[in-house]
């Protein structure tokens, strides 16, 4: 579903990833584990088209099709999806407002008219259920003074709303109490079918105890130097990241 | 000839035409030496440093309204809010068309400044108003005063709530090659009573014009106005709006200023208190481009205890344009437990857009509340790449970024289809057919 292939991607001039290859198949759930600076976010961002990054070599590809030319916007309407570390805070949108909005872009973009309001509602109130989210917080300026463990819920509810094809979750983890933490990663695999993918980005295995991967991966220093199945998470939360950078 | 000395001539040949009582010639002659002495502004002077008329009064203008030029009503529909009825004074070319109006005397009055100027019965109203607050020593405003003859007198007297918002258009329809029109309106709304007012000033063709308006609005004891200006011209049309409000106690006024057209705008809105427990309010929202140049000039004169002002302007600038905010607050001795509060906020889109902002207050009372805001800054880069992450294509997350960023000045609107239409212009503005209501 999603291959990436030697890719090579800076910021001003500055090489931050260094030849990255990974191929997630549609039904599976990898993460990408790594030190502070390793390259993670960079990772994510330019999977999601983000422009402040040049793709300098190596591909993104999804579907067999090249995502180099496309917009952010184009690639969600293809079924990208980035979960943001830290959502941006937008005042004067409401989140369901938002939300109709990007409903509705993206059915544009995929030939359909807009879903109907009784429907988009009903939608609104299923997957809002699912995250355990207040009806009153869907009023709200979106992000604007939530909490960390809200805003992380409000990106879930978003993800539970687009069904992407391939969902990013980059430090999803951070900045949540465990009961969040539950409530966020017991949305994320009701979402989880043979479909589609999640690629899980965190630097603790924390999540990963909820979350399951099928892959785990270890990036370093713009690349991944180590690939298992998930008792690599385990092994890296009890050595740390030291022999990581020692072996490379 | 140039432009002032046209103007000289001219009012000697208007002074001729007009049979007027004394104290009003006295008036006029008074205001049209104020005018000859200061001329037009210019940048030396520290209220337009950063404006410059240099480039309008190029033009030959005509001074003297024409006779009445026939516009059909189907042409001018949509400038109107023509979604609910609204009681109407329409000028064409500065002149009065009664074809377009819808005026009245029943209960209110909705008329016209030229009977209130000449017509006995008015002459004590005219007497007790008439140039009372205006300023006497700002020289647009005295060239108005020496001219005024055509624009709208509203009169609500006491206990009334006006059954329907009044619009006050001025079209323009380009049959003189350049025209200066010269609107004076006179508001008095009395003890307790409510009124919704729109002005908008409108050009048909590209043809320049110049609009040096003056209007002056009177709130008694617990009256609300509010008063609504939408300035969305074209591109040749430029406008010196000077508003002058006296408020007397626990009077609430309100005016929006939407500033989204025009070659050269320049606001100059001045609240007065007169009693205790007074509230102002003054909001705008300006989103301009090319090299449009919009000023807003606001004076709150807090003279009086216990009252309060609420400031709120949005700019968004693009291309080259410019945008001007000197937001005064005085706060007179005597204005103890005053709340004034000033809030500007600016979005420059481009390199080349300037605004130039001035939040400046002076206090003479020790317990007062004050306090201003003033903020300039790009499009939220992260924002835009958030918005798109979710599939809003660039223009559209621009769009509901600048839309979301005035949308708490378009909330406080307090008329649905204005609010709508608001809401439309600045959609069509940005390009973008907007499927969101915020």
């Amino acid at each position: 579903m999603l291959k990436i292939e030697n890719l090579h991607a800076s910021i001003e001039d500055k090489e931050i990833l260094k030849g990255i290859n990974l191929e997630i198949k549609a039904g599976e759930v990898h993460a990408i584990m790594g030190p502070n600076g390793s390259g993670k976010s960079t990772l994510s961002a330019v999977i999601a088209g983000n422009e402040t990054y040049t793709v300098t070599e190596g591909s993104v590809s999804l579907d067999g099709e090249d995502l180099a030319d496309l917009a952010p916007e184009e690639r969600a309407h293809k079924g990208v999806f980035l979960s943001f570390q830290y959502p941006v805070e937008i005042p004067g949108v409401s989140v369901t407002n938002f939300m109709k909005t990007a409903i509705n872009e993206n059915r544009k973009a995929n030939g359909k008219e807009d879903m109907p309001a009784n429907e988009m509602l009903k939608l609104i109130r299923e997957k809002s259920e699912l995250l355990e989210i207040d009806r009153k917080f869907l009023s709200r300026s979106l992000n604007e003074g939530f909490s960390g463990g809200e805003k992380k819920r409000n990106e879930i509810f978003q993800m539970a709303m687009l069904e992407p094809k391939i969902a990013i979750l980059d430090e999803t983890d951070s900045g949540l109490d465990i009961d969040a933490l539950r409530i966020v990663a017991n949305g994320v695999n009701k979402l989880k079918n043979e479909n589609n993918a999640v690629l899980v980005i965190t630097h603790y295995q924390r999540l990963l105890d909820y979350i399951i991967p099928d892959f785990v991966h270890v990036l370093y220093n713009g690349k991944i130097v180590k690939s298992g199945g998930k008792e690599l998470a385990h092994e890296l939360e009890e050595r740390g990241y030291d022999w990581i950078k020692a072996e490379n | 000839m140039e432009l002032k000395e046209k103007l000289i001539s001219s009012f000697m040949a208007f002074e001729e035409r007009v049979d007027v009582n004394d104290s009003l010639h006295d008036i006029r002659i008074n205001a049209m030496k104020n005018f000859e002495n200061n001329g037009f502004p210019t940048k030396k002077e520290e209220a337009w440093k950063y404006t410059s008329l240099n480039s309008v009064l190029k033009n030959d203008f005509s001074v003297f309204p024409k006779n009445e030029n026939s516009i059909q009503y189907s042409d001018v529909k949509k400038y109107y809010l023509h979604e609910i009825d609204t009681y109407k004074v329409v000028f064409v070319d500065g002149v009065f068309s009664s074809f377009l109006s819808s005026t009245t005397h029943d209960g209110i009055d909705v008329c016209l400044m030229a009977s209130a100027l000449t017509k006995p019965k008015y002459k004590m109203i005219i007497d007790t108003y008439f140039n009372q607050i205006a300023q006497k020593d700002d020289s647009l405003t005295s060239l108005n005063t020496a001219f005024a003859m055509e624009g709208a007198y509203i009169n609500i007297p006491k206990n009334k709530v006006a059954d329907k918002p009044i619009e006050i258009i001025n079209f323009s329809t380009g049959t003189e090659a350049a025209l200066l029109v010269q609107p004076r309106n006179l508001i008095i709304v009395g003890e307790n009573s409510h009124v919704q007012i729109i002005e908008r000033h409108q050009s048909l063709n590209s043809n320049p014009v110049l609009t040096n308006s003056v209007t002056e609005i009177f709130a008694a004891k617990r009256a609300i106005v509010d008063y609504y200006k939408i300035q969305n011209d074209t591109i040749e049309a430029s406008l010196v709006d000077n508003t002058y409000i006296a408020q007397k106690q626990q009077s609430n006024v309100s005016v929006h200023t939407f500033s989204f057209g025009g070659n050269i705008t320049r606001n100059n809105l001045n609240f007065y208190h007169q009693g205790e427990h007074i509230e102002s309010t003054l909001k705008g929202i300006t989103i301009i481009e090319g090299k449009q140049h919009v000023d807003h000039h606001t004076l709150v004169q807090h003279a009086t205890p216990n009252c309060e002002s609420h400031q709120n302007y949005k700019t968004i600038l693009g291309d080259r344009s410019t945008g001007v905010f000197n937001g005064k607050i005085f706060v007179e001795k005597e204005a103890q437990k005053t709340d004034a509060f000033q809030q500007n906020n600016n979005i420059l889109l481009s390199d080349k857009a300037t605004i130039n902002a001035k939040p400046q207050l002076e206090i003479f009372a020790d317990d007062v509340k004050c306090s201003h805001g003033c903020t300039i800054g790009q499009l939220d880069e992260t924002a835009m790449f958030y918005m798109q992450s979710r599939g809003i294509p660039k223009k559209e997350a621009k769009a509901l970024l600048m839309y979301a960023f005035s949308n708490d000045v378009i909330q406080s609107i307090k008329i649905p289809e204005l609010k709508a239409r608001i809401t439309k212009i600045i959609a069509n503005k940005l390009g973008v057919n907007m499927g969101f209501d915020l």
